[in-house]
């Protein structure tokens, strides 16, 4: 994109809600830096205390599956049903299995 | 190949089935765009409405209505930001979207077009303006475009404080003097038809509601939230003893609805062609707040270019 040099770049933020939990992906925005995007991310994410640790990455590094090619890109999982603990006879009685 | 008629059938499907559609999906052309003008004007509504309030910040009547105050325009201002990155996930670029507000091409809710006389009208916005844009976006949780009902499920949870820091406001002022209330009341009186016109052009004159629908980027009519956001407020307004500015207001025992009087469509018509009372000013501030901060976005890139030297060093 022939764009402004004195745009932003936009980043994807990443927020863990709580310790122990996953960074969770919350939206966008646009940051000169990643400090400042750690700093805005803050700003806009976190008024409400939504989170203790904050990711940020470039939109421009984030790569993605194709939507059209989902049907065959996931159907190898379709047919392997003994992936699935539930696929399997336990004997009458056994306890903790 | 799958030819367009057969995507579209797929993408109805998919929305009848209540499937988000996802930035990377395909979608109808008309759909795209028809997402892009109503998520930027829902943008810049957020962004163009810190500015009534912003005129009184420096004026609340105590410390502790400035922070509220403050708090509030500082979520409007973030509002703004999730909607702006939802257009963009459509791919046009902030830059364009700005200028589009900017150059005065795109619209915003015209609600904001209206000046804030006295304190009172911080109240009436936060309890009628706030409360008008919180049906519609609740509605739109559920729209059919994953980043934009993503966006409207974070507002709506900050949303609810605004409305009821506004009604908190109109009551304390109804309880106060007799000129409190009567400014409580003349901020009602100013504010209830701009609020009603809020919801939009009745279904009757709402052409692309029909499509709209359709696609489930709408799923109520403009009238029906219209007619929730009456029935809800009158109760609220009888609760402080302030007045709905409409005589032909009346209880309906055959619908369970409020009967109501005629909205002036052409005062709403004027407003939107921008012959409303704050139309100009509006539009030079946000003009103004863009020419007037461009060397910060400027002197940020320069920072951050030092900094990466150094780092590389």
């Amino acid at each position: 994109m022939s764009e402004n040099p004195n745009n932003w770049p936009l980043w994807e933020i990443f927020i863990q809600s709580k310790r122990g939990l996953d960074h969770k992906h919350v939206g966008s925005l646009h940051a000169a830096d990643a400090d400042m995007a750690i700093e805005n991310a803050r700003d806009v994410y976190t008024r409400r205390n939504e989170g203790n640790s904050i990711w940020v990455v470039k939109s421009e590094h984030i790569h993605a599956s194709r939507p059209e090619d989902a049907e065959s890109f996931y159907d190898p999982a379709d047919d392997k049903v003994y992936r699935h603990p539930t696929f399997y006879t336990m004997p009458e009685g056994a306890k903790y299995i | 190949m799958t030819d367009v008629k057969n995507l579209e059938e797929l993408f109805q499907a998919k929305i009848d089935a209540e499937l988000k559609i996802e930035p990377k999906d395909w979608m109808p052309d008309a759909y795209r765009k028809n997402l892009i003008r109503q998520i930027s004007q829902h943008a810049h509504s957020e962004v163009v409405g810190m500015l009534p309030e912003g005129n009184w910040i420096t004026r609340a009547p105590s410390l502790k209505r400035k922070a509220i105050l403050l708090a509030k325009v500082q979520d409007e201002g973030g509002h703004g930001l999730y909607l702006y990155s939802a257009v963009e996930t459509m791919g046009v670029s902030r830059e364009q979207t700005i200028d589009d507000l900017l150059s005065g091409k795109a619209k915003y809710s015209s609600i904001f077009n209206y000046p804030t006389l006295t304190w009172a009208d911080i109240g009436a916005i936060g309890w009628l303006v706030d409360g008008a844009a919180i049906m519609n976006q609740v509605m739109l949780c559920r729209t059919s475009y994953g980043p934009y009902a993503r966006a409207m499920v974070r507002i709506c949870k900050e949303e609810s404080f605004h409305q009821r820091q506004g009604y908190e406001i109109m009551a304390v002022l109804a309880k106060g003097t007799p000129e409190q209330k009567e400014m409580a009341q003349d901020a009602l009186n100013r504010w209830w038809w701009p609020s009603l016109m809020m919801f939009g052009p009745t279904d009757a004159n709402s052409p692309h509601s029909a499509q709209s629908m359709k696609w489930k980027i709408k799923r109520q009519s403009n009238d029906e939230l219209r007619q929730t956001f009456i029935d809800r407020t009158v109760q609220q307004a009888e609760v402080i003893g302030l007045t709905i500015p409409d005589p032909e207001l009346k209880w309906n025992e055959a619908t369970q609805h409020y009967d109501w009087g005629a909205i002036d469509w052409t005062e709403f018509n004027n407003v939107v062609a921008g012959n409303g009372p704050c139309n100009k000013e509006r539009l030079a501030a946000r003009n103004k707040a863009h020419s007037e901060g461009a060397w910060v976005r400027e002197a940020a890139v320069a920072y951050a270019a030092k900094k990466a030297k150094k780092k590389a060093a």
